[in-house]
């Protein structure tokens, strides 16, 4: 296995200093505040748990809590699964391949609030491409007044945004594979779907785990896209987490519940990830030992 | 049966691609509309071409000095969120060391904090500093979700580097640091281009801590944007203009490191 070597921590040191400069000073602060009532910057007195008990019975907040949970399993059920056909799909040489990997990449490449505000106006019924197809197919569609159609709205958004960057991922794992296992496979006459479960699949496992972590996130953490596409309406049918958290920092200058608030909201996704991290990995090891079974 | 599967390839693939450029064609068709005819009509494409908005934004200093504010932060935090994960990339890929799980994952996490969460301390860090306004203070900011991303990534590519190449170069007598960068580096450029793209992209359009960290000096594009809504109405005009070029930096970058992705990256351990 690998050396043990502990002077290796003075690699990983300069990235300790970045990563702790711009994180556990922050943290601490938010850690700060979150015991404390903040009546002005000079007066502040103490109240321990009291806004932790406070948010954890806040209904809205289980609320907001549902719908996250509910967007972010729908944003991986849709995304990977589309994401692996696509990188499937993809050329994999000469200037097509080229090509495609551009225009599958630009929806990444737009800022957040322009990406929310074109889909305000393309989902528009009397001016914009989906809305008026959608009218010309006969859907009664209207995503400012209609929760479902808002939220599918926001999913779809969502879909059209980030599936590239899975697709990305995968792209670069199926690049990897060196030829001769492709060979092999078609010597024993596999088929298509035993070449993608026994091949393909394998070899994608790393890229799939940063694809899904990072989907699982920043999924958990959007803010910009829905603000700018619903501003979280109609009623509270699009109002994540983030959203939710950002009305009671900014709206409401709270900011002893805020802090409580963004800290079980860390350890929330803290743990779903954890969770994840655990299961993809043990997955991944079950595959290989049915492999060398089989 | 091997050209039928293939054709049906190709349906998905063009489908797709459909669904991926429309929104974006739909960008780009209003950047050339003006604001009344945006609001008006509906029309596949422009009725009267223009090119008012984008000379709005070619002959405004502060709007293009948006984009190249954004740019030297972008290009600030690349180098740094390279320069660092590189080293620590290396020790995770090749050594055991006393919490080194521990830390990767902890690394991790930081790309959990939602960035809601830290608006405020950072204003504050960032004032104590006298930061404010800078564009370091942008780039160190997005160091918080760029060096894990990039770290993780670059393990990936080192851990497919098999370690006798490192043996080999030390028993020839290399040193550390010029093994590192005349034998190693030359080997995972792949991975170095991966993650400055990602680092690039996810750094170029994030927009809630740039706002808050600067105002005028080092406004981005993304907060100059905002401008565009006001009590008199949007400028739907301007925004898509400003949206569709800012497509292009990255559209650049992706055109340089496709050859890198096309090669393909498997990620050994993770």
């Amino acid at each position: 296995m690998k050396p043990i070597n502990q002077r290796a921590w003075f690699l990983v040191l300069p990235v300790f200093l970045c990563v702790a400069f711009s994180a556990i000073l922050p943290l601490m602060t938010v850690v700060n505040y979150s015991v404390q009532d903040i009546i002005s910057p000079e007066r502040r007195v103490f109240v321990g748990t009291e806004w932790f008990a406070a948010v954890l019975r806040d209904e809205e907040l289980h609320g907001a809590l549902l719908r996250q949970l509910g967007f972010s399993l729908a944003v991986l059920l849709v995304e990977i699964p589309l994401g692996i056909c696509l990188a499937l799909s993809m050329p994999a040489q000469g200037w097509r391949a080229s090509a495609v990997l551009v225009v599958v990449a630009l929806s990444l490449l737009i800022p957040w609030n322009v990406v929310g505000t074109i889909w305000q106006i393309y989902g528009r019924a009397d001016i914009g491409l989906l809305g008026a197809a959608l009218q010309a197919l006969g859907v009664d569609y209207n995503y400012t007044g209609d929760a479902t159609d808002a939220w599918v709205t926001v999913l779809v958004m969502d879909v059209w945004h980030w599936t590239p960057l899975v697709a990305l991922l995968c792209f670069a794992g199926l690049r990897s594979i060196p030829d001769a296992y492709y060979q092999a496979a078609r010597i024993d006459g596999a088929s298509k779907f035993a070449v993608f479960r026994y091949i393909q699949l394998p070899k994608m496992r790393g890229v799939l785990m940063i694809a899904v972590l990072l989907r699982f996130m920043d999924s958990f953490m959007i803010y910009t896209e829905p603000f700018v596409l619903t501003g979280g309406g109609p009623g509270n049918a699009t109002t994540f987490l983030s959203q939710y958290l950002t009305q009671k920092a900014v709206g409401q200058f709270d900011l002893g519940p805020a802090a409580a608030f963004s800290l079980i909201y860390f350890l929330i996704i803290l743990l779903l990830c954890f969770i994840l991290y655990n299961w993809m990995q043990s997955v991944g090891t079950q595959d290989k030992s049915e492999v060398a079974h089989g | 049966m091997d050209e039928r599967r293939f054709r049906k390839r190709s349906i998905f693939l063009i489908a797709y691609l459909l669904f991926a450029l429309l929104p974006i064609y739909w960008m780009v068709n209003m950047s050339f509309r003006s604001n009344e005819e945006i609001l008006s009509s509906f029309s596949l494409w422009p009725q009267h071409f223009t090119l008012a908005s984008y000379k709005t934004i070619f002959t405004d200093p502060s709007w293009y000095d948006g984009y190249i504010n954004s740019l030297i932060y972008v290009a600030i935090n690349t180098v740094i969120s390279i320069g660092v994960a590189l080293p620590a990339a290396y020790a995770f890929s090749r050594y055991s060391f006393l919490g080194d799980k521990h830390v990767f994952f902890w690394l991790l996490t930081n790309r959990m904090t939602p960035p809601a969460v830290f608006l405020l301390p950072f204003f504050q860090l960032y004032t104590t500093l006298g930061l404010m306004d800078t564009h370091i203070a942008v780039a160190l900011a997005h160091l918080l979700f760029n060096v894990p991303l990039a770290v993780w990534i670059l393990e990936g590519f080192m851990s497919g580097i098999p370690r006798e190449i490192d043996e080999t170069a030390y028993i020839d007598g290399y040193g550390f640091p010029r093994f590192f960068l005349t034998v190693f580096l030359p080997l995972i450029k792949a991975g170095v281009g991966v993650a400055a793209f990602f680092c690039f992209m996810f750094s170029w359009v994030e927009l809630l801590l740039a706002r808050t960290l600067t105002s005028v000096n080092a406004k981005p594009i993304v907060a100059t944007m905002t401008r565009t809504v006001s009590a008199s109405g949007m400028d739907w005009a301007t925004l898509a203009a400003a949206g569709t070029l800012t497509i292009v930096p990255g559209a650049i970058v992706i055109w340089f490191v496709r050859h890198y992705i096309a090669k393909g990256f498997a990620m050994g351990r993770v």
